[in-house]
């Protein structure tokens, strides 16, 4: 991409889309009001390469809230949809890696103003996920913000606190600097969908990887809806990919796949985070372990930064 | 011949003018008698020598001229049991709980004792391992002591790290080590681990034994409390054995990637925390505007040194056009000048291959390039009758789909590739699986720091290469490994943070 001087710049690129981009303001929205008047519906399709494309599979699957009524179908991703997503995340990873980290950090936080500005539709959006009342709603939603913010102050940061100048007995200036990965695989908390999910999705783009990431298999009405937010956020298109499907189905692909550089298995479960890891080994994957039953809620501190990072050491001669 | 850009054919190495530059020197043998060596080893366990269980030994021998040095312990999976049981009661009771500001005195004192014994030390590397005495006198032995200098201070400022307030060791660490740099590859493991509180189970390689067990003797001198490291000799099962091992938390592999694989594949799901550093196929890139004499001097060390059996080695030089028969033609006549034989002669540059093994791999790697249609060129130089070796070796005419530019040789066999501009060398130089080390020679410094922005390499060197400190970390990117050696960033791999 090129380099966007401030938030309000250009805007994202999209890869050429096969359907148009779905639009904001979609809370499930009853079938009729009282004026008689029916509800328009929202499609949740993947967010992949900037554009909101159905599978290629054309398959969908009926997504329940937590008290067992239908409330979407959502897309179900095929494994031609993970190389589909991974493709357009190492696209976009030079660009974004080649961003200023000031220019990083100020699209991130355009990310956190966004998500303000639908607070009330994801409030909806996770208590209907996750069962959970408004108020509990509220405090995930009001913590998942302060977490994209939390994030988007670090870009301009990690380097100087990962970083260092390294006193080497001999006439060399030698400096150490953290490096993007590459390209991320995340798969998503289960039952956080989206404190759990921006708390994964979002350390990796700080140093300036991409991801792809699997939503949450049950509760992945939101994490679509973070990708409306994102593509309306100055996030260049396939820096964030938002799968939803099986995870049983798509996370092996996502962990064997040889253009992926790391893994957060995050929302793994226990029975397949050993043949996740065991897939990783191919070609030497960075990975962060499953987490079952992780809480979102706490200090994140910086293991997420620093597990994506590599950390690059420069030698130069000092001399007349 | 020397003048003449156009590489010898194979069968014709360069005689004449290139073979009569090289003046004569008379030997200057350093003196086998500074080390002695016992008929057989045992396994270093709970801070005695101790016999394998399975009664089970195997030789090692000196590459220059394969004879028996000595008979070396094999663990099995018993002495692993007992190996790793006593360092996880050394955590638990000794090692863990001192003081950090104790245990940093017993790493000094590690430090100094190397330092005091390094003559000893590195006529052993030599003799196990093949490499000049000039080279394990002046690079692998003063750097093992410098890591344990370097740690030694960490141990009681681990809280100052930028790891947390409150860090803690991970536990038993298990380390299995290359046969490359064999003294100083434990030190790079052993250091961090142990000035962050764990204790250690250490693999060294199967063919480079005796300096570790060397090791364990100055462990014993330096009053190290029994079980905080243990040394395991064997072969590749033992290291497989180590890895797995339940009371294992930190395992900590340096090698071929192949093996790296298979290790993190066999800890999937175990909950183990893992290092790797594994193979390289490094890049040196040599720009039109780059001091030229410095720059051959580079790239003869970046390859030759150690014989070319370094991860880091800059085994593919990437050189721009205008000047790729210049570099070319001073690097055949540099070459004509290094010295091949005894590594035990101070005067010698390049000394034995380690094994047989590596031999006949280094040989079929070569082969493949001379099939593949790169052309082949050597020195004049007269190998010894016994031992393992192999002369240096120069491809030109080198395709990056050839095996030579992709695969790494781990010998002394330079491929050349040559490049138009920035973004051409860059494009080449990544275009790799591994992600270890480059270099980059020109005398532009915006152009050495865009370069090593865009390399996708854990260590980049600037007009310079093969640099080691303990204070830089070390480690690559890719399939050439994750984690950091060296420095703060090296710490993080023993701790838990």
């Amino acid at each position: 991409m090129s380099e966007p001087t401030d938030a309000s710049g250009p805007t994202p690129r999209r890869a050429t889309a096969p359907v148009p981009p779905a639009t904001a303001g979609a809370t499930p929205v009853p079938e009729a009001s009282r004026s008689g008047r029916v509800g328009v519906r929202k499609t949740y399709k993947l967010y992949l390469g900037g554009a909101f494309p159905r599978s290629e599979s054309r398959r969908s699957y009926l997504v329940r809230a937590a008290d067992g009524s239908p409330l979407a179908n959502a897309s179900l991703a095929s494994r031609k949809d993970v190389r589909d997503a991974v493709a357009a995340a190492r696209r976009a990873q030079p660009g974004w890696a080649g961003a200023t980290a000031y220019n990083r950090g100020q699209v991130l936080y355009r990310v956190a103003e966004m998500l303000e500005d639908r607070a009330a539709q994801f409030v909806d959006a996770v208590a209907a996920a996750e069962g959970i009342g408004r108020d509990e709603a509220s405090r995930e939603v009001g913590d998942a913000i302060d977490r994209v913010v939390w994030n988007a102050g670090w870009a301009d940061k990690l380097a100087q606190v990962a970083g260092s100048a390294n006193p080497v007995a001999g006439p060399y200036f030698n400096f150490s600097l953290p490096e993007p990965v590459g390209v991320v695989g995340v798969v998503a908390p289960a039952a956080s969908s989206l404190l759990g999910l921006v708390s994964v999705a979002l350390p990796p783009l700080v140093s300036g990887s991409t991801v792809v990431v699997l939503a949450s298999e049950g509760r992945p009405l939101p994490a679509v809806t973070l990708g409306e937010v994102l593509a309306t956020s100055d996030v260049p298109g396939g820096v964030v990919n938002v799968l939803t499907g099986r995870t049983a189905e798509i996370a092996p692909v996502l962990a064997a796949h040889r253009d992926v550089d790391a893994l957060d298995l995050a929302g793994a479960d226990a029975s397949s985070a050993a043949d996740l890891e065991r897939a990783a080994a191919g070609n030497v994957k960075r990975v962060v372990r499953a987490e079952p039953g992780a809480d979102w809620h706490g200090d994140p501190g910086m293991r997420r930064l620093l597990a994506f990072v590599e950390t690059k050491t420069v030698w130069h001669t000092v001399g007349t | 011949m020397s003048g003449s850009p156009r590489p010898a054919a194979p069968d014709a190495p360069a005689a004449g003018s290139v073979a009569s530059s090289r003046f004569g020197y008379a030997p200057a043998p350093e003196s086998r008698s500074v080390v002695s060596i016992r008929p057989s080893y045992g396994l270093f366990v709970d801070g005695e020598f101790v016999e394998p269980a399975s009664g089970a030994y195997f030789p090692t021998v000196d590459p220059a001229t394969e004879e028996t040095l000595a008979q070396v312990a094999e663990a099995g999976g018993d002495d692993v049991d007992r190996a790793v049981a006593a360092a996880g009661r050394a955590q638990r009771d000794v090692w863990g709980p001192m003081r950090g500001s104790e245990r940093a005195k017993y790493l000094f004192r590690v430090a100094r004792l190397l330092q005091e014994r390094s003559r000893e030390i590195a006529v052993l590397e030599s003799l196990d391992n093949g490499k000049p005495i000039r080279e394990s006198r002046d690079v692998d032995v003063p750097l093992a002591a410098a890591h344990f200098f370097y740690y030694a201070g960490w141990a009681d400022k681990l809280p100052y790290a930028g790891f947390g307030p409150a860090p803690r060791p991970v536990g038993v660490a298990g380390q299995v080590v290359p046969w490359n740099f064999p003294l100083l590859m434990a030190a790079w493991k052993l250091a961090p681990a142990l000035a962050a509180g764990n204790t250690c189970v250490l693999k060294p390689a199967e063919t480079t034994p005796l300096s570790a067990l060397l090791l364990a003797e100055i462990l014993q001198q330096a009053d190290l409390p029994p079980g905080v490291v243990n040394v395991l000799t064997g072969a590749g099962a033992t290291g497989a054995a180590l890895v797995a091992h339940p009371g294992v938390s930190k395992v900590a592999f340096t090698g071929s990637t192949e093996v790296g694989k298979s290790i993190q594949s066999a800890l999937a799901g175990s909950g183990k925390r893992l290092t790797l550093e594994l193979g390289g196929k490094a890049a040196n890139i040599v720009f039109e505007d780059a001091p030229l004499s410095q720059a051959v001097e580079g790239i003869v060390n970046g390859i030759f040194f150690n014989q070319g059996h370094v991860c880091c080695a800059g085994s593919r030089l990437l050189v721009q056009e205008s000047v790729a028969g210049p570099v070319v033609e001073a690097l055949q006549r540099r070459i004509g000048t290094l010295r091949v034989g005894d590594p035990l002669d101070k005067n010698t540059d390049l000394g034995a291959i380690n094994s047989r093994p590596q031999l006949d791999k280094i040989r079929e790697l070569a082969d493949s390039g001379e099939r593949d249609g790169a052309t082949r060129w050597s020195p004049a130089c007269s190998l010894p009758g016994r031992g393992y070796w192999f002369p240096p070796t120069v491809f030109t005419g080198v395709s990056p789909a050839h095996r030579i530019a992709r695969e790494e040789i781990f010998g002394p066999v330079l491929s050349v590739l040559t490049f138009r501009t920035p973004e051409e060398a860059v494009a080449k130089a990544n275009n790799t699986t591994y992600g270890l080390s480059a270099g980059v020679w020109t005398e532009k410094g915006s152009r050495i720091l865009w370069m090593a922005e865009h390399l996708r390499a854990g260590v980049v060197w600037a007009n310079t290469f093969n640099r080691f400190d303990p204070a830089s970390p070390f480690g690559g990117y890719r399939e050439s490994g994750f984690g950091r050696e060296g420095g703060r960033h090296g710490l993080e791999a023993y701790l838990d943070v």
